[in-house]
């Protein structure tokens, strides 16, 4: 049983089933992350006075992601074109790019969870505060080892922008510790709502590049008996590419830059 | 010349197409990808879910009338399977709370949803509109997969310690984040998989309904019950997202402690809570009230395709106001995204968003209307047809009518502040959703069971259970708004005693003990009402084999497409692909000797 328009698009609407599936499907991601988004513009309208943190991320790596994926969006574009010009050879190479920088995407937003993940806070009991990344060869039972700084009020780790002091070794002896917590989605309402906007775009880029990678791979099978379904096959998978992409372009200004 | 309407049942094998692969039990029954078989699937789960859900209400409805008394007759196995919260047959007010949360979500989520976008659907929509099947009939198999997994996981909840979620079907936070129990999380989880379920059932059918129709169908030729089909699942597509975005909040709450419902200097039981704080209970309330208005446009609409359908084939005559009516689905769809804060009158959000939303809400009850106004003209010098299917459609209107009408006193913030989370609210939106949505299920059932298995209902228990149901259904809520009018509050494990005129003698606005005893009277009309549906659900399964046999493809003489097809319609549904040169309701016109022309007739 053969279901109409699989292939070719449909006369009067002018598209193929699965590219219509897939416009419908990126108008309710718009909903689902519309609702995160607003979301962060609740949170951060909403916070109380001076806890609202700004510059504790890393705008040379945003930067440098931003233009990764600015790339493949070029990349995923050339290997669609490469198919509608039957050019094989052209398609393995940029969908191969694509799945590279998609991948170094990811590696470099591995390095940055995990720059957060070992970032402490530590309040002792006389009241100072220690700010700094776990130094984790050298911590013991009995003491933790950070290399940061000391700051007298929270108030002064808010802003990551300004310049301060140079890091120096800190040993804490654990008895003197109140409360010691790292830079996790419970730290702060502003690092709750990073790392679960990035972390379902993450998941988004991750099942992209699964697609992506099926059809470099064992899915271009499908070019020698059909070069038209697979290149629709190329297209949807490059129109949910694209908004991926454009989801980023939201968060990187919304998160790093103010 | 019109072509004649095949006045003799047409069974396998069907000539050309009869050399059909035979697929074995599992693929054609269970991992199916026909929509015929997926939309029966979901049909029978949600039936099931909907028995379920109203066992549920119904042992909450006898600790309403007999607080602190034990359950009679299920007491002891309510006991056995919950454990402590239900210790000595009595439900525990813990009990009371997870029951009420349950009812709530099974009823909406995975019993009318499913039976009325996902059963009706799936099954008509390929068939009205000439197609041989859904779009994508893996994503259809995923989607009821999901749904299935979704409903297993909520019904898992009650089993695990501390038992399934208790803080209603609304999960407000910070209430629902604190509950020191994980059935919130299992209740968020299985959310996630019911949505993406709907997710893939509304992109299918939309797809559908836009590239398969058959030639010559244009827009304007679509059944109307197609139309409604197509906003519903917009509704899904666009409105189910959100709540999608707040259940993934509320999870990092609940699991990654996480603060974004949970405000600054939150106590929990006289202690600070150890949270970061800085979040919005409010923020939960928007998001989820922004999926949960248009769902409820999700249960009426499809609900009110059925009944256009069932009444223009029974009044022998065309809609009147077709066009009028598409139109009106249209608006209600869009005008049906910004009313949703009319259910946050009294949370403090100010009184002019409460004045912006009371405005829309008044606006939205105008296509409302006019649907249910065409639908009464209709009937305006008809032949009426009346048998099951049509009494229940038929009584559709002036239950709906006055599930509508109460919701107004509701939608002024005024009137709302002695209203709100009262029974009154109970009453209203349940005459929209029980006589309302569920007789036109049932209309629908009856309606199109001859298609599905080539035999008849039985049409004496039909009336039978139509007459009970429509009693009991109206003694059941029709109470209710006198209790709400008293202010019984909604949510009160004991029906109100803590705050009746025997616990505080002359204190203002007690509750009587007219009031309460009401609670007894509704208590017996529900299982009257549970008692009622014996004989349709006795009905059902022996007419699949025991009915009347249909002498006709097409018994009740329509002329919609599904009708044109053999009895049950094989895979691939059509003998020839249908073209179509006509509108959907062309009854009363002269051709021969019927009274109709099927839209497939040259």
């Amino acid at each position: 049983m053969e279901i109409a328009y699989t292939v070719r698009p449909r006369p009067d609407t002018g598209v193929y089933n699965a590219k219509l599936g897939m416009w419908l499907f990126l108008a309710s991601e718009v909903m689902l992350f519309g609702g995160l988004f607003s979301a962060y513009v609740f949170v951060r309208v909403g916070a109380p006075p001076d806890t609202w943190p700004h510059g504790w991320l890393s705008v040379p790596l945003g930067t440098l992601n931003t233009l990764l994926l600015a790339s493949s969006a070029v990349t995923t574009f050339l290997a669609w074109a490469a198919c509608r010009a039957r050019r094989f050879d052209q398609f393995k190479l940029h969908m191969g790019l694509t799945l590279l920088l998609g991948t170094v995407f990811l590696g470099i937003k591995g390095y940055e969870y995990h720059d957060k993940w070992t970032h402490y806070e530590v309040r002792l009991k006389d009241g100072r505060i220690a700010d700094g990344h776990l130094v984790k060869s050298r911590t013991t039972d009995e003491a933790v080892v950070l290399k940061g700084r000391w700051v007298e009020d929270r108030r002064e780790l808010l802003d990551g922008r300004r310049a301060h002091g140079a890091h120096e070794e800190i040993r804490i002896a654990r008895e003197q510790i109140e409360r010691m917590q790292n830079y996790a989605p419970r730290h702060n309402t502003f690092l709750a709502i990073y790392f679960t906007l990035t972390g379902l775009h993450g998941l988004h880029v991750l099942g992209g590049l699964v697609v992506f990678a099926y059809l470099w791979g064992p899915g271009s099978r499908l070019w020698h008996l059909d070069p038209e379904h697979f290149t629709n096959r190329v297209e949807v998978a490059g129109l949910f590419w694209h908004f991926v992409d454009l989801i980023w372009i939201f968060l990187f200004p919304l998160l790093y830059l103010t | 010349m019109v072509q004649p309407t095949t006045k003799t049942v047409t069974t396998p094998p069907y000539g050309v197409h009869a050399h059909e692969p035979d697929l074995g039990f599992w693929r054609k029954y269970v991992f199916s990808t026909d929509h015929k078989v997926i939309g029966i699937q979901y049909g029978l789960t949600a039936l099931c879910f909907l028995l379920l859900g109203f066992f549920l209400i119904l042992t909450m409805r006898w600790q309403i009338a007999h607080p602190g008394e034990p359950v009679p007759v299920v007491g002891w196995f309510l006991e056995k399977v919950l454990g402590s919260p239900a210790s000595n047959g009595v439900m525990s007010p813990d009990l009371y709370n997870m029951f009420g949360a349950m009812h709530g979500t099974i009823m909406v989520f995975l019993a009318i949803v499913p039976l009325a976008v996902g059963a009706f659907g799936n099954y008509l929509v390929p068939l009205m509109i000439g197609a041989n099947d859904m779009a994508f009939p893996r994503l259809n198999m995923m989607s009821y997969q999901l749904y299935f997994l979704g409903g297993v996981v909520m019904l898992a909840s009650f089993l695990i310690p501390g038992g399934a979620a208790q803080a209603g079907w609304t999960s407000y936070s910070p209430l629902a984040t604190i509950i020191p129990t994980d059935g919130q999380t299992f209740w968020l989880i299985g959310m996630v998989l019911l949505i993406t379920s709907s997710l893939l059932g509304s992109v299918n059918i939309i797809t559908t309904i836009v590239q398969l129709r058959a030639p010559g169908l244009t827009w304007m030729r679509l059944p109307f019950f197609v139309w409604a089909q197509l906003a519903a699942s917009f509704l899904l597509l666009l409105a189910f997202p959100p709540l999608e975005a707040a259940g993934i909040l509320q999870l990092m709450d609940k699991v990654a402690g996480t603060s974004f419902f949970l405000p600054t200097g939150l106590a929990v039981g006289g202690v600070t809570a150890n949270i970061s704080g800085g979040g919005s209970p409010l923020l939960w309330q928007h998001l989820f009230w922004f999926l949960a208005h248009p769902e409820v446009y999700v249960l009426i609409l499809p609900a009110m395709g059925i009944v256009a359908e069932v009444i223009a084939n029974n009044i022998r005559k065309p809609l009147w106001g077709y066009r009028t009516m598409v139109y009106a689905v249209l608006t209600l769809s869009f005008l049906s995204f910004i009313v949703w804060a009319h259910h946050m009158y009294l949370t403090g959000m100010g009184t002019r968003i409460s004045t912006f939303f009371q405005t829309t809400t008044i606006i939205i009850s105008i296509p409302s209307v006019i649907l249910l106004t065409c639908l009464l003209i209709s009937l305006w010098g008809g032949s009426i047809r009346v048998h099951t299917p049509m009494l229940f459609a038929l009584a559709f209107l002036p239950m709906f009518g006055i599930g509508g009408l109460t919701g107004l006193p509701l939608g002024f913030a005024a009137s709302d502040i002695q209203l709100h989370d009262t029974y009154y609210v109970i009453g209203h939106f349940h005459y929209v959703v029980a006589p309302g949505t569920i007789f036109a299920l049932f209309a629908g059932i009856y309606h199109w069971f001859p298609k599905l298995t080539g035999r008849r209902m039985n049409e004496f228990w039909g009336r039978v259970h139509f007459w009970c149901s429509l009693l009991f259904m109206n003694a059941v809520f029709l109470p209710m708004f006198a209790q709400g009018f008293a202010g019984m509050l909604r949510r009160m494990s004991d029906g109100g005693l803590s705050y009746s005129t025997r616990m505080g003698p002359g204190i203002e606005g007690t509750l009587s003990d007219t009031i309460l005893g009401l609670n007894n009277f509704i208590l017996w009309a529900a299982l009257a009402l549970g008692l009622a549906q014996i004989p349709f659900i006795i009905n059902l399964f022996v007419s699949v084999w025991r009915g009347e046999p249909v002498k006709s493809d097409n018994p009740w003489e329509a002329t919609t497409l599904e009708w044109q097809t053999p009895t049950p319609p094989p895979h691939g549904n059509f003998i020839e692909p249908p073209k179509v040169y006509r509108g959907p309701y062309e009854y009363g016109v002269t051709a021969g000797q019927a009274d109709y022309v099927p839209q497939n007739a040259a």
